[in-house]
């Protein structure tokens, strides 16, 4: 079998041109944060959500601080999942309106590793920002002091896990001119593990028991979606282009 | 023995239970410029999403130097640049940062500077402005740009000439008569006439099915 | 030729024209175990020595369970087969289980709930099984949801397999979940009838129930099934003269 002469300028056969994954996982993830970057005005609204959803609870129920300090881990949790759970529609359909998905899925590179770059993008403008946010909300509902570092390192560890699984939701949605709604409703049952385990680690600190094994879990989670939920997004996203 | 590059082999498909086309043969070799025609709604944006991977529901082969595309999935796509309806150009970037993205996910060898490129679609000047200030004709022009960047030697653009300009297409049409003499194919549809001499023109027509839109036969039927 | 059955089951029209003969048997024998199972349970099985007769409601309950996570791997394993092989009868298998698990799923939490109301006294009680049955009726929720959602047929069906699949794997995960979430909050004080330890005149009427509902669940799906089959292929020949041969033989 020859190979017919490649345009001008390439020196190298098709096989020098393996593309480097790494080279793409860097090129969309520095694209991703570039563009974050560029609408930082749209950064500050999942935290506003944060902030103002966890006002009503106090002025729902009750400002009694105990009352507060009873409901703090379970309330910044749930709050926390659907600040994530909001921003996550917009994780692929800018791409999809404007093209750059289809581009995305016929490049040469391994979409495994593409949704991974834009998910730790969507990680680290929503759930490292809530996540720093949060203290200031536990101070709000008067948090036990022993809960403040694990509600950080829950919120750290869940909210990745949460947009790793989010990301198949929002995938899934993708094509759906109103899929805000149904995102949600898709998503939030296979939620139910991290909340669970995140807020009761937090609520075993206060408590005074060790809470060690509890993020060990978070982290056997997250370990878990590393691994299958960007397989599941890129299935999803092949599916969903031809909507 | 020369492979041809691209290699249809009784292809058909089907969509919303509607037989789009059957019986596709077609061997596309270096140097080949196909126009694909027919009528709105005969499947010609449905076979490029074939040739681009982006559906895979069809029967038959596709064959890229000879192995079936699904096989060499990385390595045909790394050969392959696709130019569609929607642009892919991020507005908030600058046209150079969208172009900085695209030679990241491709690896190959550049043809030349992205600016160099940018100059070319007449975007000289614009490098740095962000996209959501330019015209939709510019934006497609940004995108168009990367047929000036590209190794890949297969090209397959729907509509290439949409939104741009006399000067713009006659400069469109010379680049992909370049291309296709330097060893590569250019696999496109268009409404406009192509001047370019050698245009192999493939009408997707020829090969629907006779009773269109009438009752679909079901392929197992019979056996 | 291992391969050919496998092939030829893909057909619609062959699903179609084998199942058939098998619909009036499976009608017959589920209701007949139904019926039996219904009457052994409810008139002839002893009471039991806590709960009363309060407790024959597991005749319903527990076989609508069972049915409810079966129902779902059934789903989720047929959206599998589909997305796998292209199998266009997988994909009608999952579209139809969908809707007939969740019904199963709501009927064990209604009964769940009739039950706890003698049981414990309040409908309502967050009890691992009983959380971990209302999740997993919402992730059939959104199967479904998800479903209706596309227009075109083949990505709803591709794409609800999908999070078929993506639920498969949690739904573990989210029982064992449930299950430490409950211990953490209540020790466990209240303990559905164990299995274990039911007395074999409860257990046999409830065996018969169990599999009375799993063949009148195989008989929902099957029906369910062929009428899906029959919409999507309404425009083939095939169809059309079956429709045709049914009207002729109506007006004799």
């Amino acid at each position: 079998m020859t190979r017919g002469e490649i345009p001008m300028g390439s020196a190298g056969g098709v096989t020098d041109n393996v593309p480097s994954i790494g080279a793409g996982f860097m090129a969309t993830l520095r694209r991703d944060l570039l563009i974050a970057v560029r609408h930082r005005g749209e950064l500050a609204n999942p935290l506003m959500f944060f902030l103002m959803v966890i006002t009503m609870v106090p002025l729902g129920i009750s400002p009694e601080a105990a009352v507060l300090s009873a409901l703090a881990p379970g309330m910044i949790w749930v709050v926390a999942l659907l600040a994530t759970l909001l921003s996550l529609d917009s994780l692929f359909r800018s791409d999809f309106e404007d093209g750059a998905l289809e581009q995305l899925l016929m490049s040469p590179q391994p979409l495994y590793f593409q949704v991974l770059a834009k998910v730790f993008v969507h990680w680290l403008i929503t759930g490292v920002p809530l996540t720093l946010m949060a203290p200031v909300l536990g101070v709000m509902l008067s948090l036990p002091s022993a809960g403040y570092w694990p509600l950080i390192l829950s919120l750290l560890i869940g909210t990745a896990t949460l947009s790793l699984i989010g990301a198949i939701g929002a995938a899934l949605t993708v094509a759906l001119r109103k899929g805000g709604l149904l995102l949600s409703l898709i998503i939030m049952p296979l939620y139910v593990p991290v909340l669970i385990f995140g807020a009761s680690g937090v609520r075993s600190a206060i408590e005074g028991f060790p809470y060690l094994g509890t993020m060990a879990v978070l982290g056997a989670f997250l370990a878990l979606a590393i691994v299958l939920a960007p397989l599941a997004a890129a299935g999803a996203l092949r599916i969903s282009i031809n909507g | 023995m020369t492979q041809p590059l691209i290699k249809l082999t009784d292809l058909s498909c089907e969509r919303d239970e509607r037989v789009l086309f059957e019986a596709l043969n077609l061997s596309i070799d270096a140097g080949d410029l196909v126009q694909i025609e027919g009528p709105n709604g005969c499947g010609k944006t449905t076979l490029l999403r074939l040739l681009t991977t982006t559906s895979t529901d069809y029967s038959g082969n596709i064959l890229w130097q000879g192995e079936p595309i699904d096989r060499v999935r990385l390595d045909y796509l790394n050969q392959l640049l696709y130019v569609g309806h929607l642009p892919g150009v991020k507005k908030a970037l600058t046209p150079r940062e969208n172009l900085g993205w695209f030679c990241g996910m491709f690896q190959g060898h550049q043809r030349c500077s992205v600016e160099e490129a940018l100059e070319q679609v007449g975007l000289f000047g614009f490098e740095d402005v962000p996209c959501y200030h330019l015209s939709a004709g510019q934006l497609r022009r940004v995108a168009l740009a990367r047929l000036f960047l590209t190794p890949a030697r297969v090209w397959v653009l729907d509509e290439p000439f949409t939104a741009i300009d006399k000067q713009g297409v006659a400069n469109l049409e010379r680049l992909m008569a370049e291309h296709a003499s330097g060893g590569g194919c250019v696999i496109l549809t268009t409404h406009q006439d192509m001047m370019s001499e050698g245009v192999r023109r493939i009408n997707l027509r020829d090969f629907a099915p006779i009773n269109t839109g009438a009752a679909v036969q079901y392929h197992m039927e019979g056996s | 030729m291992g391969w050919q059955w496998f092939h030829r089951l893909g057909s619609p029209r062959w699903f179609y024209e084998k199942t058939d003969a098998w619909i009036p048997w499976l009608a017959v024998v589920s209701f007949a175990l139904l019926a039996v199972g219904a009457i052994w349970g409810l008139a002839f099985a002893p009471a039991d020595m806590k709960q009363g007769n309060s407790y024959r409601i597991i005749y319903i309950h527990v076989p609508a369970a069972f049915l409810s996570l079966a129902g779902y791997y059934i789903m989720a394993i047929s959206g599998a087969i589909g997305l796998i092989w292209k199998m266009k009868l997988a994909d009608m298998v999952m579209k139809c289980a969908a809707p007939i698990g969740a019904v199963f799923t709501f009927i064990s939490l209604v009964t769940g709930a009739i039950w706890g109301k003698p049981t414990w006294g309040t409908w309502w009680v967050w009890d691992a099984r009983i959380t971990s049955m209302l999740v997993l009726l919402f992730l059939y929720l959104g199967v479904i949801a998800l479903q209706q959602a596309y227009q075109h047929q083949d990505t709803a069906n591709k794409a609800s397999a999908i999070l078929a699949l993506v639920g498969t794997v949690n739904i573990p995960i989210i029982y064992k979940s449930v299950d430490w979430w409950y211990t953490l909050h209540q020790p466990a004080t209240i303990k559905f009838t164990s299995e274990s330890t039911i007395h074999p005149s409860m257990l046999y009427p409830l065996l018969t129930m169990v599999i009375g509902f799993y063949c009148f669940y195989a008989l929902v799906l099957l029906i369910s099934t062929r009428t899906e089959v029959l919409e999507r292929e309404k425009k083939t020949r095939w169809v059309n003269e079956l429709a045709a041969a049914k009207a002729a033989g109506g007006k004799v």
